[in-house]
């Protein structure tokens, strides 16, 4: 018998991944700047200068902290979103990686769950820059903060999943505006990653409550600061819903884009 | 009787799209160790029907099997043992020459010394080895031809799929291409070519189909197609097309067939006349004597008409 050609089905993922890694790493350099410096301007702007302003403790903590915490999380969605989108549909339309996968062993499933689940790294490996930046700056409480990165994969896959399910049906690269517009940044700027969420309109309130990065700050932030965690049943439940609903319909659309 | 010894099997093959045919009632039987052609117009449908053998284009209807495996159900058990060049190139532009190999063979679930030694050995038989680290958009059109069908190779398939593997190569690439297909053929590999070149048709394909329409217009080795459907000898006229066509007027054996082409005029016979040689050296036309090619078949049967 010859050797059979094909990975066992759990692991068909991994070449697709690794793949995305590779050249990922190819450029690391830079890369591991960008993740670093960027959210580092944020803190010291934001934090210190924004902070200054301001008279008592936001939600119990110096503003610093929770603006870091909260940040750990919006950059896990906005990397692993521009990933699932830009990066993704230059693979899949522009440069054709996908059906030369796809006429290997591998399949369209198997294609579409590696950059999912390398989307969701990638998000993991903005959370960890500013995770380590924010422990140099004192900002982290305790070990417990370790919890993030396992969580930070997991928010990442759910973004990663959403904005494939966007890339399946885009036109082109301005189709990403609208998603990035109506989704991304309000969730950025309502979600509890600047401010509480207490404090608006009951109406954005329960609009924020709906959408995963809200459920993310609410699992990562208390980790961070070494606050108790609640609601952890919930948080989870719902991002591992859009999880649940994003991965199989990411999958349907793009078959119907490629296999025609 | 023939051994049959097909290691594609594909009966009725149909494809719509927007409820128009283009793949239309394909039967095929593709022989272990043959090399066998498709040709057709553009968007005769040659490149939906390698689509659907890779499980990548679901059939409408019809039945297909691969290696004795159905597809597309189980597509994934073929493609292990299917090589592609498709028709556009999709090299991965972020990496170099060798990380391309490495990178595909990964996906087969190849790694390790064996797929280094591999490598080795395919950018030697694509002429690359000097390019191993090389970007690809450093590479020539036919260079990167040529790293595709050492791509195609790195899992030592038993089939090889070459969608149009030479258009847009000058004549040193596309021979050398051949050269290798040659090779391949002779390691017992089967392989399965679309070509808009006639000629490389001719030389390659031990038999070959015409697709017209998603239609197999006609199928049988190219010797056999031309016995077939075409007269053995044809005289091309240049030149002032009004004048040449005059020649038609009685000049010619009566068997001689005539079409006219804008200023050209072709006239095909079934035995040498020395007359229309004659004639037209005397007419002062400028005219090439040849045997009948597969191209002239192609055209009699497909229509001389622009698709489009
Ligand atoms: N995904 C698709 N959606 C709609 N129409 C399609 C699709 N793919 C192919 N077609 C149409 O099907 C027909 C056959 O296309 P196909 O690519 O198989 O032709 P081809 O013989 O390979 O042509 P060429 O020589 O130009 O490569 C064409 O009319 C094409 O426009
Ligand atoms: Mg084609």
């Amino acid at each position: 018998m010859r050797r059979a050609l094909f990975l066992p089905a759990l692991w068909r993922w991994v070449p697709v991944w690794q793949r995305n890694f590779a050249v990922w790493y190819k450029l690391f350099k830079p890369a591991m700047l960008g993740n670093i410096v960027e959210p580092l301007l944020y803190l010291l702007a934001l934090g210190y200068g924004l902070g200054s302003f301001m008279s008592s403790d936001m939600a119990g903590v110096p503003y610093l902290h929770y603006l870091a915490s909260g940040m750990a999380c919006a950059s896990a969605m906005n990397t692993a979103s521009f990933e699932g989108m830009y990066s993704a549909y230059t693979r899949m339309i522009m440069q054709g990686t996908w059906v030369g996968m796809m006429t290997t062993p591998l399949s369209l499933r198997d294609v579409v769950i590696g950059e999912i689940i390398w989307a969701g790294s990638k998000g993991l490996i903005s959370t960890a820059a500013i995770l380590l930046i924010a422990t140099l700056m004192g900002l982290v409480a305790d070990a417990r903060a370790l919890w993030v990165l396992p969580l930070a994969w997991i928010v990442g896959i759910c973004f990663g999943a959403m904005a494939v399910v966007i890339t399946a049906v885009a036109k082109n690269y301005d189709f990403f505006l609208y998603y990035v517009t109506l989704l991304i940044t309000p969730m950025m700027l309502l979600s509890g990653v600047f401010f509480p969420v207490d404090g608006m309109p009951q109406l954005l309130q329960i609009g924020a409550k709906c959408l995963p990065l809200y459920h993310a700050i609410g699992l990562i932030r208390p980790l961070m600061l070494g606050q108790h965690n609640s609601d952890v049943i919930l948080h989870l439940g719902v991002i591992g819903g859009y999880i649940a609903l994003a991965v199989p319909l990411a999958i349907r659309l793009v078959g119907r884009r490629l296999l025609t | 009787m023939q051994v049959d010894n097909a290691v594609i099997r594909a009966q009725a093959l149909c494809k719509s799209y927007q409820g128009q045919r283009v793949v239309d009632n394909i039967d095929l039987m593709i022989q272990a160790g043959e090399c066998f052609g498709l040709l057709g117009p553009n968007g005769a449908g040659k490149t939906t029907t390698l689509r659907m053998f890779l499980g990548l284009t679901l059939p409408e209807s019809g039945s297909l099997t691969i290696l004795g495996h159905p597809i597309p159900a189980v597509a994934r058990e073929a493609r292990a043992r299917i090589g592609v060049v498709p028709q556009l190139d999709n090299l991965d532009p972020d990496f170099t020459v060798a990380e391309n190999l490495r990178t595909y063979a990964s996906y087969f679930g190849l790694r390790g010394a064996a797929v280094e030694t591999r490598i080795t050995q395919l950018l030697v038989f694509a002429n690359l080895q000097h390019k191993t680290d090389a970007p690809i958009d450093t590479l020539s059109g036919g260079m990167k031809r040529r790293l595709t069908l050492a791509r195609a190779l790195i899992n030592d398939p038993q089939i090889l799929i070459l969608d149009e593997p030479t258009t847009g190569l000058d004549p040193q690439a596309r021979q050398m291409i051949w050269q290798r297909l040659r090779e391949l053929k002779q390691q017992g590999k089967t392989l399965i070519l679309t070509t808009h070149y006639m000629e490389e048709a001719q030389r390659l394909c031990d038999r070959l189909a015409i697709i017209d329409h998603g239609r197999i217009i006609t199928q049988g080795s190219p010797d056999a197609l031309i016995q077939q459907h075409i007269e053995p000898y044809v005289v091309e006229v240049y030149g002032n097309g009004v004048q040449a066509a005059s020649l038609a007027d009685g000049s010619l054996p009566r068997s001689a067939r005539i079409e006219q082409v804008g200023e050209t005029v072709f006239i095909y016979m079934s035995q040498e006349d020395p007359n229309v040689m004659a004639m037209c050296q005397r007419e002062n036309l400028r005219f090439l004597h040849r045997r009948a090619t597969l191209e002239d078949v192609f055209l009699k049967l497909t229509g001389r008409d622009l698709r489009e």
